[in-house]
């Protein structure tokens, strides 16, 4: 990895500037996993004087700012209250404090790796990802599309969901063989997300549409995963088969169900 | 580029690479006791302290740093003393290539977490990695120096 | 015993804490030329042209070398004695590259960059080759690995390159197949082991310079400094009086720095260019170019009554040495030499097979070295015996394991490479390893192997395993020391002897401190300095506390003795009526005395033409291999929706003989139970198609963290070895070999199937379940 220059904007405004007319410029994030790019960067963006460090609630909305740290996103109060917990039980796991200390979750999202826990479980909530130009983008559309922009922040909508993440791996600290994030809104409607798959999360449609038209009995959660396992696509990398993804889809599906109608 | 980085309390300006790691700017300047051990962010023996808390300085741009304070085990010996006398007399020092690492999460532990539990513990340590001891021995050092510093 | 046996601090524990620099990378000159490696992207590939001139003209570059530039001498990196077990099948660089990440071209630069930006210069062209990437299929494959005439071995060993074969060995005793044939119940099973990785947390790393005697000084992280200057002279076709190697602190080995691995670049720059040089191993260059634990595939039969008494053992193993063949041959014989004997008493046995080259990263030494291959596939069959003539393991184990004031007649056919030396087995306290073991899990609470209860999807399982390894190597690997007594009453102690990490410089002192009856504090340790220090072989082999121990021991009681005759030279009293206490030298009715910090005084500085320097060298060279032994527990808790698995606890009893020092001896243990956990669960090196390695990093290739810690629970038997100093053997190794057979009986016991094929993942465990079922 080269970097040819090194800027620290002083308004967002001025690093959206560098990013639209210099080629090959970039916005580091943490820049935790930049040692391992083999890319040649002329101008790196650091956005640390943009006060995008931050957790706040509105009457609505959960915001997150787009350098908050993993660490940050991980204990702060207010990520711990909602949703049973589920953005903090999501990254606890990922590789140690040190590193979730650098990483930030404009970082985490706009990195779209398909291991990422934090997208899966922030799939099944209702979030929009802030970006300086484009404004608000549902994540679904961050995650299909490419933009050219800058993430100021992703705001999550206090709709008294509950969630459950489940995730199995090889250590502690491993990437996910598969993560599964499943959210129940008050009107029972369910969304249930897909992950590390090995590719990124994606909902599992039919599974959600099963539920929506039976009690939440553990025969229909159990109903419910085996949809969900045949409706999602698997492929095999050297962590897992596809086979064995597809057999945890199912368990973890129906566990995520069980544990929310607990 | 030219940076102010404030290494072990003494302010320093430091003429970096861009693109240069952390790691490699504070081995240059004296701060050995940081050590080189993955290159991927995965085993904890680079971590210091930047403003308190526990980094990876391998995976951590030197320009990012730019105005922090920065604390290696060459800026706290005696805290570091304290804390590594538990790890010594368990038999918790093998090689002791992640020790200097771990004694600086161990130091940010401290602050963050009230009273840990073992579990507790071994996650907030878990980024360190140690391949000689198994770990039992570090976590009986550790649980002894909280328990005898109340 | 004051000093011995006791938990001494590790001397340089504080130090290291504390971050003095002690590494070899800390020890660099701050100017040293920056070394680098151009690699291999190929698995098997002969160089047609390489081109550097480019590259060489890029600002800053000190020099480049190709295989045209260096001296072509054929030799091994093992770092074993003389004459090497191993193939010479190693040049400097070559006109091949067998591997992904073999040596291509070595680039020395002014710094980092530079000599990656010149390695983008060095124009290859490659004659691409068909690779051998299936170990199972490299013997007479049409792919030669090693086609050069060169290569050869210093003893015979069955080498022959022209079928990719490193070695073979066969032995038996009595006739196994017809021994076989009239048991009443024979097990025939096959066990795959996989490559693990080292992972110590620092890197290989070496530096060199020229000092003001025009000597090739090189500092590295080794555990073989004395081999490696013989290694280094021998490639270089240079004398080794020109050669010095010093061994700094160690950031962890576990065989992995047995081999040598950047030394040789950093001494052919800095020999070139005159001026400092180092060469420190990115983390993916540890992986995919240094070297990995031997895979093997291993066929056992296990033949017996229906009693349980075994009749007859048959162990036949194949061996993927990768590219080169380093510890190729003695590797894949104490998959043999030690297992087998611990069951002694059948009536036939035989070993043997073939290791082959393949196009992986090379195999070479990692702490358990065979044992522990071997252990999975012996173990794991005798699970499957006891499983099938419905007794208990543990009884199983009992009825036919090694005793105490017993022997195998495997000690005496099989050694390092050939013969082996016979012993009888002075300690063995495996009897009481299992008793111990089994109240401590609560074994017969635990086990039982119908009906067991599923809870919330969960269900429990027991195993065990016991396991043997060695003390060094017989009438072979040797251990000197040197004592010198200094004014004020201490003691230099020089040693060969390769602290990594594990301790060995301070219970040496300790050794040292007991015979001479003085305070641990008296003893100043400086060690693996190949101009300082007396010879050593090295740490491998577990011979550290036994060897270089024992070569400790006699010198500190030739020191003792030299005190009391040259003490009572001055006291002018009889040797015979004299005696030293570790303080005062005195006759016996304490009439005449004088203290050893007066004496060692004037001996240096008053006492005329009765001064003198006292020091005593001494060695010893192993007359036998007593082993220690231990048994292994686990209990596992396995989700049978998932297959995935915790290890609630492990417990461990070993037999090392006397602990020198029982909280190291403890640290030896449960970081060696750990990486043999992680080797039975999820460490494992794999390459894709192409013989490119997946696992290259620690995102892809996982070692236990801190949280993936079972409740570990390790004890020493009451055990004391006659041959031993202070009663002690080896502790060094014998931890990692049993936890591949224990999790894979666990989980038997737990849900009925057997894994044969390491790692246990949660996959595999799962898949074979439903396979079950569907039957």
């Amino acid at each position: 990895m080269i970097i040819d220059e090194y800027k620290k904007p002083q308004t967002i405004e001025e690093a959206y500037s560098i990013l639209t007319t210099k080629k090959n410029s970039q916005i580091i994030g943490g820049g935790a996993y930049l040692r391992l790019s083999k890319k040649h960067i002329s101008s790196a963006i650091d956005l640390s004087n943009l006060k995008l460090d931050f957790i706040s609630e509105t009457d609505d909305y959960i915001e997150i700012g787009a350098m908050t740290t993993l660490r940050e996103l991980e204990i702060n109060e207010i990520t711990k209250k909602y949703f049973n917990g589920i953005i903090s039980n999501s990254i606890r796991n990922i590789v140690g404090v040190q590193l979730r200390n650098i990483a930030t979750t404009g970082g985490a999202i706009s990195g779209k790796f398909g291991f990422s826990d934090l997208i899966t479980a922030l799939s099944v909530l209702d979030c929009k990802v802030i970006l300086y130009k484009a404004g608000a983008v549902k994540l679904v559309d961050f995650i299909n599309q490419k933009y050219n922009d800058i993430v100021e922040k992703i705001i999550i909508r206090k709709n008294n969901q509950i969630a459950d993440f489940q995730a199995i791996r090889n250590t502690k600290t491993d990437y996910a063989i598969l993560n599964v994030a499943v959210s129940k809104h008050t009107n029972n409607s369910y969304k249930i997300a897909v992950g590390a798959r090995p590719g990124i999360a994606i909902f599992a449609v039919k599974a959600e549409g099963f539920l929506k038209t039976v009690d939440s009995s553990k025969e229909n959660a159990e109903k419910a995963g085996l949809i969900a396992s045949q409706e999602i696509k698997f492929t095999s990398n050297f962590r897992a088969s596809a086979e064995y993804r597809q057999e945890l889809c199912k368990v973890l599906v129906s566990r995520a169900i069980c544990n929310i109608n607990k | 580029m030219k940076i102010k980085l404030k290494i072990n309390n003494q302010d320093k300006i430091i003429d970096i690479r861009p693109d240069e790691m952390l790691l490699e700017v504070l081995r240059k300047n004296g701060c050995l006791s940081v050590k080189h051990g993955c290159d991927t962010g995965s085993c904890g023996a680079c971590t210091v302290l930047l403003d308190e808390k526990p980094i990876l300085s391998c995976s951590y741009l030197a320009a990012k740093a730019e105005g922090h304070s920065i604390i290696t085990v060459e800026g706290a010996q005696k805290k570091v003393e304290q804390i590594s006398k538990y790890l010594v007399d368990e038999g918790g020092v093998q090689c002791g290539f992640c020790i200097p690492g771990l004694v600086l999460t161990v130091m940010s532990m401290e602050k963050e977490l009230n009273n840990p539990s073992e579990e507790e513990i071994t996650h907030y340590l878990s980024g360190n990695l140690c391949r000689c001891t198994g770990y039992s021995s570090h976590t009986r050092a550790i649980k002894k120096y909280l328990e005898e510093k109340k | 015993m004051k000093q011995v046996n006791k938990s001494v601090p590790k001397i340089d524990g504080m130090g290291l804490a504390k971050g003095k620099p002690a590494f070899t990378d800390d020890l660099a000159d701050s100017n040293a030329i920056i070394v680098k490696v151009l690699r291999s992207p190929h698995a098997f590939a002969r160089i047609k042209n390489i081109n550097v001139d480019k590259a060489t003209k890029y600002p800053g570059v000190e020099c480049i070398f190709t295989h045209k530039d260096v001296p072509r001498n054929v030799f091994t990196r093992a770092g074993q004695g003389y004459p090497e077990p191993s193939p010479k099948d190693k040049f400097i660089l070559d006109e091949y590259v067998r591997y992904v990440g073999d040596e291509l071209a070595i680039v020395a630069a002014s710094t980092d960059e530079v000599a990656e930006q010149a390695m983008k210069l060095i124009e290859v062209d490659y004659e691409v080759l068909e690779p051998v990437l299936d170990f199972e299929k490299a013997e007479n494959n049409k792919s030669v690995i090693h086609p050069e005439k060169e290569p050869y071995t210093m003893f015979p060993m069955g080498f022959d390159a022209s079928k990719n074969i490193a070695c073979t060995y066969d032995m038996h005793v009595g006739d196994v197949d017809e021994v076989l044939k009239n048991s009443e119940v024979v097990i025939d099973k096959t066990y795959y082991t996989q490559a693990q990785a080292h992972v110590a947390i620092e890197t290989h790393s070496s530096t060199a310079y020229i000092d003001h005697y025009e000597r090739l000084n090189i500092i590295t992280s080794t555990q073989t400094p004395v081999h490696l200057r013989r290694i280094i002279g021998e490639a270089l076709g240079m004398p080794i009086n020109k050669i010095r190697v010093v061994k700094p602190r160690v950031g962890g080995a576990f065989g992995g720095k047995q081999q040598i691995h950047g030394e040789l670049f950093c001494a052919l720059v800095t020999l070139k260019t005159g001026r400092p040089s180092k060469c420190i191993y990115s983390r993916k260059e540890v992986f995919e170019s240094s070297f990995s634990r031997h895979a093997m595939r291993l066929n056992i039969k296990i033949g017996a009554e229906k009693s349980g008494k075994l009749k007859a053992i048959d162990l036949r193993v194949l061996s993927d040495t990768g590219a080169y063949g380093e510890h190729a041959l003695t590797v894949f014989m104490i998959a043999g030499s030690k297992t087998l004997p611990l069951y002694n008493k059948v009536d036939a046995v035989h070993f043997g097979g073939t290791v082959v080259y393949t196009n992986h990263t090379p195999g070479g030494a990692y702490r358990g070295y065979g044992a522990i291959q071997g252990n999975f596939a012996l173990e794991s069959a005798m699970d499957e015996l006891a499983n099938k003539l419905n007794i208990d393991p543990l009884e199983l184990r009992k009825m036919n394991m090694i005793k105490e004031g017993e022997t195998s007649e495997i000690f005496k056919i099989m050694g390092e490479g050939g013969e082996g030396t016979a012993q009888i087995i002075e300690s063995c306290k495996l009897d009481y390893c299992l008793k111990r073991g089994s109240e401590m899990i609560k074994w017969n609470n635990k086990y039982q192997n119908k009906n067991k209860k599923v809870i919330d999807d969960k269900v429990r399982g027991i195993g065990l395993a016991i396991a043997m390894q060695g003390s060094g190597i017989p009438n072979m690997d040797m251990g000197a020391a040197s004592l010198k007594l200094n004014d004020d009453g201490f003691f230099n102690l020089l040693i060969g002897a390769t602290d990594l990490g594990t301790g060995s410089d301070t219970i040496l002192a300790q050794i040292a401190a007991e015979a001479l009856n003085v305070p641990v504090e008296d003893i100043v340790v400086y060690s693996s300095d190949s101009d300082l220090t007396p010879f050593d072989c090295g740490a491998y082999a577990s011979s550290t506390t036994f060897v270089s121990g024992n070569g400790v021991k006699k010198t500190a009681e030739k020191m003792k003795n030299l005190i009391i005759s040259e003490g009572a030279k001055h006291l002018k009293i009889d040797v015979s009526d004299t005696i030293f206490d570790g303080k005062i030298i005195k006759s016996k009715d304490g009439e005449n005395s004088i203290s050893l910090k007066e004496i060692s005084k004037g001996w240096l500085y008053n006492y005329g033409q009765a001064q003198k320097q006292l020091l005593a060298v001494d060695s010893y060279v192993g007359k036998k291999s007593p082993p220690p032994y231990m048994a292994g527990f686990a209990e596992v808790e396995v989700d049978t929706k998932t297959g995935h698995f915790d290890i609630l606890n492990y417990t461990a009893v070993v037999d090392c003989g006397t602990t020198i020092n029982p909280k190291l001896a403890l640290g030896q243990m449960e970081g060696g139970l750990l990486q043999g956990i992680g080797m039975a669960v999820y460490e494992d090196v794999k390459y894709n198609k192409y013989g490119q390695m997946l696992t290259n990093n620690l995102m892809n290739y996982k070692i236990p963290t801190r949280e993936d810690v079972p409740n570990i629970n390790v004890e020493f038997a009451d055990s004391y070895e006659p041959s031993g100093p202070y009663g002690a053997k080896s502790v060094g190794e014998i931890g990692i070999d049993t936890p591949p057979a224990v999790i894979a009986n666990a989980i038997f016991n737990a849900v009925g199937v057997r894994i044969t094929d390491l790692p246990i993942t949660p996959e595999k465990v799962l898949l074979a379940m439903k396979k079950k079922q569907i039957k």
